[in-house]
C-alpha cells in the first residue's frame, strides 16, 4: 500500500463521510422515518441511494473496463456469485438489526462526531457480533 | 424533526457514490463500510488503508457538521437496549450476508450484481418490517 493510494483512501473517507452527513444519514430518527413506510413516511434515504447508485451504476461501467485500477494492479471485487442461504440470512438479520438501532454500518461511524453515546454503543456491540458472525461462517465452513 | 430536503439528500448521495467510483478506479476496492470494519480490526499491515478511509469519513463528517452545516443534526434520545442489540444483529448479519447498504446497495448495485440486488430487496424489507412492529404492533 503506497502513500498514493492511502492519500486517495483518505479523500474517499471524507467525501463518504461528507455525503452521509450533508445527506442527514447520520441522524437516526431521519433513517428510522424512512424504515417506517406506515408512519410519517420521510423519503430522504431513497434519495441519498437513489444519488449514489445513479452514480456508480454509471461509473463502475467505465471503471470496470480499465485493464487495471489507476494506481493497483488489480481490482479486488467479491467473486462469490450464487444467492445462498446466508447471504439471506445476513441480509435478514442485519435487516432486523437496522430496523431496531437505525444505524447502519456507515452513518453509525460517521454519527461518533456529534458527541453522543448511541453510535458508540452501537460501534461496540457491531465488532462483537462481526467476530460472532465470523466465528458462525468458520463453523460452517469447517463443517462443509 | 426538520423538514425533507431532497437536494441535501440527493447530492450526499451522489458524493458517496463518487468516493466509490474514487476508491474502485483508483485502489481497485470496493466502499463497503462493513467489509472496510472488518478488514480493519484485523490490525494486519496491509489492513492499514481501511483505518485512513475510516479516518476520512469521521474527517468529512465532522467537517460537515462544524463548519458546513446550516444546522447542528438533531441528537436522537439515548437508547442503550436498541443499540446493543441492533449492533450485534447488524454486526453478524453484515458478516454472514457480506456487506451493507454500501457494499451490496451503493457498490453492489452499481456492479449490476444480482446477490447484492437480492440483499438490498432482503434488508430494506426486514427493517421495514422490524419499525412497523415496533412503532405499530408492540407500540413502544
Amino acid at each position: 500500500m503506497n502513500l498514493k493510494q492511502l492519500g486517495m483512501a483518505l479523500l474517499a473517507g471524507v467525501l463518504f463521510g461528507l455525503g452521509l452527513g450533508l445527506s442527514q444519514m447520520v441522524d437516526r430518527d431521519r433513517v428510522l422515518g424512512f424504515l417506517d413506510v406506515a408512519g410519517t413516511w420521510d423519503p430522504t434515504l431513497l434519495f441519498v441511494l437513489g444519488g449514489a447508485v445513479g452514480v456508480t451504476i454509471i461509473s463502475f461501467r467505465f471503471v470496470l473496463r480499465l485493464s487495471h485500477p489507476l494506481l493497483s494492479p488489480s481490482f479486488y471485487l467479491p467473486t462469490a456469485q450464487q444467492v445462498d442461504l446466508p447471504l439471506i440470512l445476513g441480509a435478514t438479520l442485519f435487516g432486523v438489526g437496522w430496523g431496531i438501532g437505525g444505524y447502519c454500518p456507515g452513518p453509525g461511524i460517521v454519527a461518533l462526531v456529534l458527541g453522543i453515546w448511541n453510535p458508540l454503543l452501537f460501534l461496540g456491540a457491531f465488532i462483537v457480533g462481526s467476530l460472532m458472525g465470523k466465528a458462525v461462517l468458520g463453523q460452517l465452513q469447517g463443517k462443509t | 424533526m426538520v423538514e425533507f430536503n431532497w437536494v441535501t439528500a440527493l447530492l450526499g448521495g451522489v458524493l458517496i457514490g463518487i468516493s466509490a467510483t474514487l476508491l474502485l478506479a483508483f485502489n481497485g476496492r470496493i466502499a463497503g463500510i462493513s467489509g472496510m470494519v472488518n478488514g480493519a480490526i484485523t490490525f494486519k499491515p496491509q489492513e492499514t488503508w481501511r483505518w485512513v478511509f475510516l479516518f476520512g469519513m469521521v474527517l468529512g463528517g465532522g467537517l460537515y457538521e462544524y463548519a458546513l452545516a446550516p444546522q447542528p443534526t438533531p441528537l436522537s434520545s439515548f437508547v442503550p437496549g436498541a443499540m446493543i442489540l441492533g449492533g450485534l444483529l447488524v454486526g453478524i448479519g453484515t458478516r454472514i450476508g457480506t456487506g451493507c447498504t454500501s457494499g451490496h446497495g451503493v457498490c453492489g448495485l452499481g456492479r449490476l450484481s444480482p446477490r447484492s440486488l437480492m440483499a438490498v430487496i432482503t434488508f430494506l424489507s426486514t427493517a421495514m418490517v422490524t419499525v412497523f412492529v415496533i412503532r405499530h404492533v408492540v407500540a413502544i
